[in-house]
């Protein structure tokens, strides 16, 4: 059971919230380039993390509204919440992100391709 | 690559079911072996004259040896039943099985122990139902109690459409020479008379399904009975040593890593269930798996009240009394990844609330402990049995929260991948690349509660 401080509405119950799975999952742009592995990559493989975890949570009896999480899933403990369309900010949170096999792969790289141009 | 498209219980009803896998081997390959003391009804008279104080030790507590053919991570069920039949089956005994803790403390020392065969898909229905035999078998093969039960299992429908929908996966489970029937709500309170069947119930008990041969067995007898027989066989069981890296050279594995020292082994096998994804991730690749607290509870023991097993997919609750009369009630996971073994206090109070109306007896029980396993589950609620990216490295995992059921049959296809590197017709279907090629196999359906 979690007591999760919802950035507009305040500690709550875990109750209310819906947990929307693993954060900074990319779509691809071009699915279509990519190789049936690579696609797998996005759709089906998981971070599995036996430590801190970034993930995306609803308020769903509340404000419902999303928000980012960054949770121990060994002991339980809320690191950092932080924005939608937003990295952590913290120094585990960094290290979370940076860690995640995710950021090396073919899908992710093409869902970045062709950004800030 | 396209495979033929599946309707459930026909076109591959031959293959599924005829499959030719040897599971028994000659008789002769079976069971205890080596110098171990058999257990019978004349052991036991022997050893009450002694007061039972010289009974022999069920297993060793060996040294690790610097070099195995094959490494075995995890004791849990599943892990020692692919030791002994790759020991007793394919000949392989120079094994170590591994693990962090004491054997069978791990998911096979913490489930509701209901075991049943009556899955949608054919593939499904092969491998459940190769268990259920290897089960009905399995306390003689063993010479051990496992406790077996066929009980049977029935499945309540709370409303019209899951009845239909019901009514449709028996057909489909029968077409696969499975045993099923559809109960309406009258022979359903025939069968259980402490069920409420008031019409008027939040969830009504429109109907549902039993398999008879389904049941329950002891969860700590199977480990400690294929512990016993595999190292009668000379397989070293290693507890408290967690697998702490593995030793890959070229993309081949050569062994592990290990808070006891570093082990050569020619093959490593990973049967870690929750900790499928942090044992994969020391191996350099990734699973389709989440990993999530599942809880379960008892009461103090009481008079027989319940001789089948109840489950319901629409509450979430599934339960059956223990031969020493506790009532097991099982719930449902927590909603969010975990590794705390303990979960959510409101995932167990919604399932009581829906057993308490279920069941108006149940309201006066006094519940005794409650604990948690860590769950991992695949998209497709199927079990990875499996090749990895890395040589003569192999992963069963995947199994959710319904393998315990399966801890026969796992072990024993896992075994023959092992032994030949190559799948059987069995396991072929529950490969990691069914991922990446599209052929799901979707039992979200059957395994739908937490069993
Ligand atoms: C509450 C609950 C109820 C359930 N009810 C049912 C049911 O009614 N019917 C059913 O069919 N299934 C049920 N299940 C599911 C079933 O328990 C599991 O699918 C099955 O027991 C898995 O067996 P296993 O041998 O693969 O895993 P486990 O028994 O969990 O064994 C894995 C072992 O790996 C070890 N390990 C992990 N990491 C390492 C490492 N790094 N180094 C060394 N060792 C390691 C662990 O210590 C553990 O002993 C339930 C599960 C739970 C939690
Ligand atoms: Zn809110």
């Amino acid at each position: 059971m979690l007591l999760i401080d919802c950035p507009w509405c305040g500690p709550r119950d875990d109750e209310e919230f819906h947990y929307g799975g693993e954060a900074h999952i990319l779509r691809p742009r071009d699915a279509a380039a990519l190789s049936d592995e690579a696609f797998a990559d996005y759709l089906f493989m998981q971070q599995n993390p036996k430590g801190p975890h970034l993930e995306r949570w609803s308020h769903n009896h509340g404000c419902r509204r999303w928000f980012n999480m960054l949770r121990n899933t060994a002991t339980n403990e809320i690191l950092e919440i932080y924005p939608m369309g937003e990295k952590p900010k913290t120094e585990a949170g960094q290290a979370a992100y940076a860690a995640n096999w995710r950021r090396e792969t073919a899908a992710e790289k093409n869902a970045l391709s062709g950004e800030g141009s | 690559m396209y495979r033929q498209l599946r309707q459930p219980g026909s076109s591959n009803r031959e293959w599924a079911m005829n499959t030719p896998v040897n599971s028994g081997g000659n008789s002769g390959m079976r069971g205890l072996r080596g110098g171990k003391q058999r257990y019978s009804i004349l052991s036991l008279a022997r050893n009450a004259l002694s007061h039972h104080e010289n009974w022999q030790r069920a297993w060793r507590a060996p040294e690790l040896k610097p070099a195995y053919d094959v490494v075995i991570v995890g004791a849990g069920g599943h892990g020692l039943a692919t030791a002994y039949y790759l020991a007793s089956r394919h000949g392989i005994r120079n094994i170590a099985v591994i693990d962090k803790g004491w054997l069978g403390g791990g998911n096979t020392g913490r489930n509701t122990t209901i075991i049943r065969s009556n899955y949608l898909w054919d593939e499904s229905a092969a491998i459940y139902e190769h268990s259920m035999k290897l089960w009905e078998g399995l306390s003689q093969e063993l010479n051990f109690n496992t406790m077996f039960s066929q009980r049977g299992v029935l499945t309540l429908a709370h409303s019209e459409h899951e009845l239909r929908e019901m009514t449709r996966r028996v057909e489909a489970i029968r077409l696969n020479g499975i045993d099923s029937d559809v109960l309406n709500p009258a022979q359903i309170k025939q069968t259980v008379p402490i069920i409420d069947t008031d019409p008027r119930l939040r969830y009504p008990v429109m109907g549902g399904f039993i398999q008879r041969r389904g049941g329950t067995a002891r969860h700590d007898a199977v480990a400690w009975g294929y512990a016993r027989a595999a190292d009668d066989m000379g397989v070293d069981i290693i507890q408290n040593c967690a697998v702490t890296g593995f030793l890959i050279q070229d993309g081949v594995v050569k062994g592990v890593e290990t808070e006891k020292g570093t082990v050569r082994a020619g093959k490593v096998a990973c049967v870690v269930a929750g900790h499928a994804g942090v044992v994969a991730d020391m191996a350099g690749f990734r699973l389709p798996i989440t990993s999530r607290p599942l809880q379960a509870l008892v009461s103090e023991p009481i008079k027989p009240i319940l001789d089948v097993v109840i489950m319901s997919n629409a509450v979430h609750m599934y339960v059956s009394q223990s031969d020493k009369g506790e009532i097991v009630l099982g719930a449902g996971a927590d909603a969010y990844n975990g590794y705390t073994q303990r979960g959510s206090l409101t995932v167990p109070e919604g399932m009581l609330a829906a057993a308490v109306e279920l069941f108006p007896v149940f309201s006066r029980l006094q519940m005794l402990r409650s604990w948690g396993g860590i769950v991992d589950t695949c998209p497709d609620a199927s079990p990875v049995i499996s090749k990895t990216p890395v040589s003569n490295l192999y992963f069963n995992c995947g199994w959710g929260t319904g393998g315990f059921k399966a801890t026969p049959g796992s072990g024993h296809v896992f075994a023959d991948l092992i032994a030949r590197d190559a799948p059987n017709k069995i396991a072929a279907p529950f490969t990691l690349d069914r991922f990446s090629g599209g052929y799901l196999i979707d039992e979200h359906g059957a395994a739908g509660v937490a069993h």
